[in-house]
């Protein structure tokens, strides 16, 4: 069997994978974070719990209703969604005009919340959730075999993220957003109704979150606890990639997928902090994330 | 005056930000087709009452008549749909979009706004830019472009804040020159000035605003024997 550095070729090329399925995560959860904060103001600290919501919608579903994973798919992100617009009509919105801090202080609440609900209602043990049959399996692709879940959850996370790029920055209503993120008292005055598009954004933005739950949900155990695991390593992918740039979230988050991955395999011990070190290294050399502009 | 020639009235308009109290009851009127300037010193409430009447300021009391219709209580994105242009004083191009991005933002508010082709044989530089960032482009380009895009949108009220401002001659002979087409082709124009020179030959009538309120408006013959009181307000 053929190794490099030492290392079986197999395993690094299946923690590459792993790696790159973390990844797609982070890249889905930093890009939501990301275009929320741009035009609300506002970091988001519910994102982990709407990101278990989602998972947990798409395990109700099918326990409850006996509605399938594909279905699922797409109701968690709307659902998810308008939950956002709730928050954000009912709550957020009273927040813009006051420091951070005020938004953290109540994303977080909600985020506890949300969090505790869940933990009454299903415990912290994690339920399972069955591989929709057409993803069960693997490929043999000679020299390693692939899992097809992961390799959907690669490819449909990173079809997403660009789908959301393309429509941020080539589209008519990506610069709607752009413009009301730069300055939106004067796209307003433009005639642009700056308020509804605040509102879509947060629930846009979450609804990735909760499309990203429902990804997980086969893949990892479906718990109360999965959105807390996850957000800070996410936070930390924010501040690594900064704030400015959509493109720079989604490589930010797959490359630190990747780096997790191959940490795992070189140096095990380190892989639950790589990605803080590497927080830590970009904030000393570039405090503003390596895609953010310096204000 | 008839009514239906009157584009916009402004009556005991009262305007704050936050505490401060910054326009105490501005009344004046600008009627269809007319190019008219609000003149006065820095702080003496005219962006502010450009921003007042697109809702821009915090709480406004009194009436802004647009086209006969009461806009004191609607919000700003309301404002720009009843035909109302907006250049502001820092010129508000976005950085974060191209010149071509810049010109296309606005949304059409009415039918009968000049097509590209008159934009841009109107300012040539922007064609030239249009793939140009926003913030790479000139302090001259950056105004000509803030002036170009609100001229496809169909808006017919211009509200022009201090467009000459901080650049060189032969661009602010070019903007003079630009306002001038536009009075021609109908549009209404209220011009804040600090630029004396630049606002009288263009002006119809003028109003000379002092702490928020209205002391004294200038039409166009007027300018000879009001000349020591427009030395008292504004020094010139």
């Amino acid at each position: 069997m053929s190794e490099v550095f030492g290392v079986p070729l197999q395993a690094l090329l299946g923690q590459l994978m792993l790696g790159l399925v973390n990844g797609s995560f982070y890249a889905m959860l930093s890009l939501g974070l990301a275009v929320i904060f741009g035009m609300l103001n506002i970091i988001n600290f519910a994102h982990g719990a709407l990101y278990m919501m989602g998972a947990f919608i798409a395990w109700m579903s099918l326990e409850y209703l006996g509605i399938g994973y594909w279905w699922s798919l797409l109701l968690a992100p709307v659902l998810v969604g308008m939950l956002g617009i709730l928050i954000e009509r009912s709550m957020l919105q009273w927040l813009y005009k006051l420091d951070h801090l005020y938004g953290l202080l109540l994303t977080f609440g909600l985020a506890l919340i949300i969090e505790g609900l869940f933990r009454d209602l299903f415990g912290v043990s994690g339920l399972p959730y069955t591989i929709p049959e057409e993803l069960a399996g693997a490929f043999n692709l000679g020299f390693m075999f692939l899992p097809k879940y992961r390799a959907w959850i690669v490819l449909s996370s990173l079809t997403v993220c660009l789908l959301t790029w393309f429509m941020i920055e080539k589209t008519r209503l990506g610069a709607y957003l752009r413009a009301a993120t730069e300055n939106p008292r004067l796209t307003q005055a433009f005639g642009i109704n700056v308020p509804l598009m605040v509102m879509l954004t947060y629930g846009f933005g979450v609804a990735l979150a909760g499309f990203a739950g429902v990804l997980a949900a086969p893949a990892l155990q479906v718990s109360p606890l999965m959105g807390s695991n996850l957000i800070i390593v996410v936070f930390a992918v924010v501040v690594i990639g900064g704030m400015g740039s959509i493109l720079g979230s989604i490589l930010t988050g797959l490359g630190l997928g990747v780096i997790e991955g191959l940490t795992k395999v070189f140096y095990p011990e380190a892989s639950a902090t790589v990605v803080f070190f590497v927080m830590v290294l970009v904030l000393l050399l570039r405090p503003a994330g390596l895609f953010g502009r310096e204000k | 005056m008839n009514p239906a020639a009157e584009y916009l009235r402004v009556t005991g308009l009262h305007a704050f930000y936050g505490e401060s109290h910054i326009l105490h009851g501005m009344d004046f009127r600008v009627n269809r087709g007319e190019c008219v300037t609000l003149l006065g010193r820095n702080g003496a409430g005219r962006t502010t009452t450009l921003k007042a009447i697109l809702g821009l300021t915090g709480r406004r009391t009194g009436s802004i008549m647009l086209n006969g219709r009461e806009v004191i209580a609607a919000p700003p994105h309301r404002i720009a749909h009843l035909g109302v242009g907006y250049c502001p004083e820092e010129r508000g191009i976005y950085a974060s979009l191209s010149a071509e991005e810049n010109l296309m933002l606005p949304p059409q508010v009415a039918s009968g706004g000049l097509s590209l082709e008159e934009i841009h044989a109107m300012f040539p530089n922007l064609h030239e830019r249009r793939k140009s960032q926003g913030s790479r482009l000139s302090g001259g380009e950056q105004q000509m472009l803030a002036l170009a895009r609100i001229l496809r949108t169909g808006a017919r009220l211009l509200l022009l804040d201090e467009i000459s401002e901080g650049l060189a001659p032969v661009i602010v002979q070019k903007l003079a020159e630009v306002i001038r087409q536009l009075k021609e082709k109908g549009f209404t124009i209220l011009l804040v000035e600090q630029n004396f020179r630049f606002a009288a030959p263009l002006a119809d009538r003028m109003y000379i605003v002092e702490r928020g309120a209205i002391v004294a408006e200038i039409g166009k013959g007027e300018l000879e024997q009001k000349s020591a009181m427009l030395q008292k307000y504004l020094g010139v």
